[in-house]
């Protein structure tokens, strides 16, 4: 049975010319990055080119640049970072209600430490208005932290606004840009960021390598202690492959990722049509326009996404749902119950995410699968036939 | 997630007596409140002994799982033999369930104990 892979949103295969980049830095140049010798200095090389690649990317300097073990700690890390640096000056942080677990789970976390959170509301597309930001500024307030685009609905954003109005305020603003990081330009000037992660596995680089970018000046308190690796910013040994493998990442996004955000939109454009034409009483989640161009999510009534994901797996097809029933605490995803969905439409949800290799052909596929799929499990609902009735 | 067993996944891909039954002789409606999923369990009884049973469900592959077992589980036995079967038999007869699955065996136990409960209600009634 022919396998299509439609979860990039999860991770994206390691592209070959990647994994290539990387062969060398396992057995052959071993060397510690720390160490004197010329085996260290040869990694270290390696590793400062990298910070070149992904510094010039996002028009950073490489000094501004943080290896990290990926984007839950890059998230953690710039949360507990500023807070634990600037909580003399004030104990408020602004976020969404959106974001990734990575940061409401640090928010929560941080909450218990004693600062107060601010969750921001979204619209129905999932979109943060920038007044809102601006509104819930206080004198105690030390970092805005909003994400880029997001991972369940790919909605984009207005970050450059957003990061404006931090830096009117003299906040410290903070953007988990890892679903969207070479995928779309990033100018960390323009987007008037502080603080942005990122992780290598989400643009065919390996998993287990992040980046923090850290605006020069920035106070910020080290989250893991025991090194003087990444100027004291980040204790541990480098991931020599891994940052290897994100540079290299970085340079096939620069040439590629404008022409494959095209190709990619057209054919999510097409997957979106599709389904809402061919299956009655579905949506799409997210914005129409503001969203990235891998991202399809839809709901579908009377079904819950568990098995609907299930009976695609069977067929062939991966994706993603933010059915309760496929998260340990049993609660749809707070991305769709922010949107307004009810419990029902957010439990009857799929996310198919698009990669640069996916085809045409791929997508047919789903299209003509995917209805049978529904219908089956709709004459399982007892949903289905109440409102029919 | 763990994965499924094959015979769950078997249940997901073949559900046995999935439907509704016309003029059933007791139905039970249950809601998960775990999750806020829902099954319908419909039965046909005859001297005291379940002779059909049906269901629909709107949950995961384990809730659909179970839902398939418990109407295989009950068709043809006493009302007193389908009262004792529990969810941890349902899931037994599955070859077990993923730990953070478990919870929706309880939907089949309850949409079964309902069911029964509705015969007797309605029995007694005629009777
Ligand atoms: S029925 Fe919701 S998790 Fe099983």
């Amino acid at each position: 049975m022919k396998r299509i892979y439609l979860d990039h949103a999860a991770t994206t295969p390691t592209d070959p010319r990647v994994v290539q980049a990387m062969i060398p830095y396992f057995s052959d140049i071993y060397g510690n990055p720390s160490s004197l010798h010329s085996f260290g200095q040869e990694a270290r090389t390696a590793v400062e080119t990298a910070r070149n690649q992904i510094a010039s990317f996002i028009m950073a300097r490489p000094e501004e640049i943080v290896f990290t073990s990926g984007g839950a700690e890059s998230d953690n890390a710039a949360l507990k970072g500023i807070a634990y640096a600037r909580r003399e000056k004030g104990n408020h942080i602004i976020t969404s209600a959106i974001e990734h677990h990575a940061i409401l789970e640090t928010c929560k976390f941080l909450e218990k430490q004693g600062f107060q959170i601010t969750y921001i509301k979204v619209d129905p597309n999932g979109l943060v208005d920038p007044y809102d930001v601006k509104k819930a500024i206080t004198e105690r307030t030390i970092l805005v932290s909003i994400m880029h685009a997001n991972n369940e609905i790919g909605t984009i954003q207005p970050i450059s606004e957003i990061g404006k109005i931090a830096k009117e305020a003299g906040i410290y603003f903070h953007t988990d840009a890892v679903q969207i990081f070479g995928h779309a330009p990033i100018n960390v000037d323009e987007l008037h960021v502080d603080l942005l992660s990122a992780s290598a596995h989400k643009l065919y680089g390996p998993k287990g390598v992040g980046v923090l970018y850290i605006r020069k000046g920035t106070k910020f308190t080290p989250f893991l202690h025991g090194g003087d690796q990444e100027r004291g910013r980040r204790a541990s040994t480098h991931n020599v492959p891994g940052i290897v493998g994100f540079g290299a990442a970085v340079e096939l996004a620069k040439e590629g990722m404008v022409q494959e955000a095209e190709k990619m939109t057209s054919l999510r454009n097409k997957l979106i049509k599709g389904i809402l034409d061919s299956i009655e009483d579905t949506r799409l989640n997210g914005d129409p326009i503001k969203r990235l161009p891998s991202n399809a999510n839809i709901s579908v009534a009377y079904v819950e996404g568990e098995s609907m994901l299930l009976y695609l797996d069977m067929e062939g097809i991966a994706c993603s749902t933010g059915s309760a029933c496929t998260s340990s605490s049993l609660e749809p995803s707070h991305v769709l119950t922010a949107i307004g969905l009810s419990h029902e439409l957010a439990h009857g949800s799929l996310r198919f995410s698009l990669g640069k290799f996916t085809s045409e052909d791929e997508i047919d596929y789903v299209l003509d699968t995917l209805p049978g799929i529904i219908e089956k499990l709709r004459t399982m609902s007892p949903l289905y036939r109440k409102e029919t009735r | 997630m763990e994965p499924y067993s094959e015979k769950v996944i078997d249940h997901i891909r073949n559900p046995r007596n999935m439907g509704s039954i016309e003029n059933p002789d007791g139905v039970g409606k249950v809601g998960n409140t775990a999750c806020g999923d829902i099954m319908e369990l419909y039965i046909k009884v005859k001297d005291g002994v379940i002779i059909d049973a049906k269901f629909k469900t709107f949950g995961c592959g384990a809730a659909i799982a179970t839902s398939s077992m418990v109407t295989e589980l009950i068709k043809n036995k006493s009302i007193e033999e389908a009262l004792k079967i529990s969810n941890r038999a349902v899931a037994e007869a599955l070859d077990g369930l993923p730990p953070i699955k478990m919870h929706c065996s309880v939907l089949a136990e309850d949409a079964l104990k309902a069911a029964i409960e509705d015969y007797q209600k309605k029995a007694s009634k005629n009777g």
